[in-house]
């Protein structure tokens, strides 16, 4: 497949090999986080009416499934201000790169490896989303919660174990970025089998080696691999969208349940937040009342016996129909590749919604962010309802449309027949149908 | 062929089922955070006239697409009538700041038949069919399942 490397152009070359751009980025990215923080503890309990409320669950949160991961994959890991504290603690200095700093340095537990704790963090505040996501000073205590956690974790475990192992984040974008159209690979893997030191494993934050990435899953795009290959052998390659997916890549169990808890919370999210079912959405708030325990009694029924027994029926009878048996834990594993496109777009017809819906909210808080009467921008008073469009409503569609027929052609080449494919096929079309029926209908 | 098939699908004309225009009266009781129906059905041309009661702090109603809009104090009622003359289904949400929810209070209006789901169910099944088209003369020595 065609694959345009980044790298032969000189001034992307020494853009991706200088660490101040990215290093700028990310102290934006820095400074910005820690004013949501703020804002969100000190500023106004009304949440439409507060930048960290608006600005982490509608602007960064669109961002983030309509532009960063659908067009650069992992690329906000790239300048998350999450890890930047312990990384520097662990590297000495800001512009350093990985060495002998402050930390333990111990590697995390094998038996916790995976992305079941993201899937698990996901699930977390999909139950508590409702209030969450509408609580200011709630979203600023995960957000210092989070910054804090992944503080200690780096002092204790080398590298990001925390972007690694626990943030769902990353485990969201890790699990979508398969599907994204940016990848780091090496240009020659005979210059790195006769490279005897493997700087750039040592330097990479993500613990990964160049030479056996396969997949883009666990890259987050930090570049340090390519500042410190002594060869200049490293690409970063523009690629097909799903360049990842295919009968030839390996996956394993987590990816597969990471999977189908993000293809839950989105059908979730799109009841209780898209929905006109008004006793769904105060149930979801009211936590710790009895209809929120019946909400999250359903919540984890639906994403973690529903739809996984879904899948796993579907993968059953795809062995049952294929001609040569495989286990069902291996076939698990290959069909989760299925689950990637058909999430990521139904993740970005849920955003086009909500986005659409929302971002008539942007400006005021710019303008007024703290919700204590200012009148930075002249904005303050300009918010109007937004709402969904007839462009909007058309987008959606094609939106499903595309994850359909992608994730039906991801499950028709890693099966071995059209019939073995047509369980996961199947599969697919209700959850498509079902998502369009939440958001169209 | 698909690509054509597609677009004939979202854009092509459906036909309407007629039904004469009614005149409606429809009471919708808002409290946090929450519309009461949450779902209306209506025929096309209908004149509606929309009444709007709050039950606890004040609330408002804008209907997607339609320039109408209400407001309702506590324990106030507000009405205003429109004619539907735009098909299909519109949300309606809350135009007044009323709590943490706000955001998300909505319900939903369908003028006539519903054409978007029509055409999404369309574009879905053209999807599926697209998908085992593009990929027939896959040799299937190169599989993973089989492997």
């Amino acid at each position: 497949m065609t694959r345009l490397d980044l790298t032969r152009f000189p001034s992307a070359f020494s853009i991706l090999r200088s660490r101040w751009p990215q290093f700028i980025l990310r102290a934006v990215t820095l400074a910005g986080f820690i004013f949501t923080i703020l804002a969100g503890l000190f500023g106004s309990v009304v949440g439409s009416n507060n930048f960290a409320i608006i600005f982490v669950w509608i602007a960064w949160w669109t961002a983030l499934k309509l532009f960063f991961i659908p067009l650069g994959g992992r690329s906000w890991c790239s300048i998350c201000p999450i890890p930047m504290p312990g990384e520097w603690l662990q590297n000495g200095g800001i512009l350093m790169p990985r060495g002998k700093g402050f930390g333990l340095n111990k590697r995390w537990p094998k038996a916790l490896r995976g992305s079941w704790f993201q899937a698990g963090g996901f699930l977390f505040i999909g139950l508590f989303g409702a209030f969450t996501l509408t609580s200011a000073s709630v979203t600023g205590f995960v957000l210092l919660f989070i910054i804090v956690l992944a503080f200690v974790l780096s002092l204790v475990f080398e590298r990001r174990s925390f972007c690694n192992y626990l943030c769902p984040i990353g485990g969201f974008s890790g699990l979508y970025a398969q599907a994204g159209p940016v990848e780091v690979r090496v240009k020659d893997a005979e210059v790195c089998a006769s490279h005897a030191e493997k700087t750039c494993y040592n330097a990479c934050p993500w613990g990964q080696y160049p030479l056996a990435l396969k997949s883009s899953a666990n890259c987050g795009l930090c570049m340090e691999c390519l500042r410190v290959c002594p060869s200049d052998n490293i690409a970063v390659n523009l690629r097909p969208w799903g360049s990842d997916l295919g009968p030839k890549t390996k996956h394993r169990l987590d990816e597969a349940f990471l999977g189908l808890v993000m293809l839950a919370s989105v059908l979730i999210d799109s009841v209780v937040f898209l929905g006109p079912w008004g006793q769904i959405k105060s149930a979801a708030y009211a936590i710790g009342s009895t209809s929120w325990f019946i909400f999250a009694g359903i919540f984890l029924f639906t994403t973690i016996i529903i739809v996984p027994g879904l899948y796993v029926g579907a993968v059953k009878l795809s062995i049952l129909l294929g001609s040569v048996r495989a286990t069902l834990r291996q076939s698990l594993a290959t069909y989760s590749q299925v689950l990637v496109p058909l999430g990521l777009m139904a993740w970005i017809a849920f955003t086009i919604s909500f986005a659409f819906a929302k971002f008539s909210y942007l400006l005021p808080v710019i303008s007024d962010p703290l919700g204590w009467g200012w009148n930075l921008i002249g904005y303050s008073n300009s918010a109007w309802v937004g709402q969904s469009t007839a462009v909007s409503l058309l987008l959606q569609i094609v939106m499903l449309a595309i994850g359909l027929t992608w994730s039906s052609r991801v499950a028709i080449r890693v099966s071995s027949s059209l019939r073995q494919a047509l369980p996961m096929v199947t599969f697919c079309g209700i959850f498509s149908f079902t998502m369009l029926w939440l958001l169209i209908g | 062929m698909f690509v054509l098939s597609g677009l004939l699908i979202l854009i092509a004309p459906l036909p309407q089922a007629s039904k004469t225009p009614q005149k409606r009266h429809i009471r919708i009781e808002a409290s946090s955070f929450q519309f009461m129906p949450g779902q209306i059905h209506i025929n096309p041309d209908d004149v509606v006239t929309v009444e709007l009661v709050s039950l606890d702090v004040v609330h408002g109603l804008s209907l997607d697409e339609y320039d109408f809009e209400l407001k309702a104090d506590l324990g106030q009622t507000a009405t205003a009538t429109f004619v539907a003359n735009k098909t299909g289904v519109f949300r309606f949400r809350c135009s007044v700041a009323c709590g943490n929810l706000h955001p998300f209070m909505i319900g939903k209006l369908q003028v006539g038949t519903n054409q978007y789901l029509i055409r999404g169910f369309a574009l879905l099944l053209l999807s599926i069919v697209m998908a085992i088209y593009s990929l027939r003369q896959k040799p299937l020595g190169q599989k993973r399942l089989s492997t």
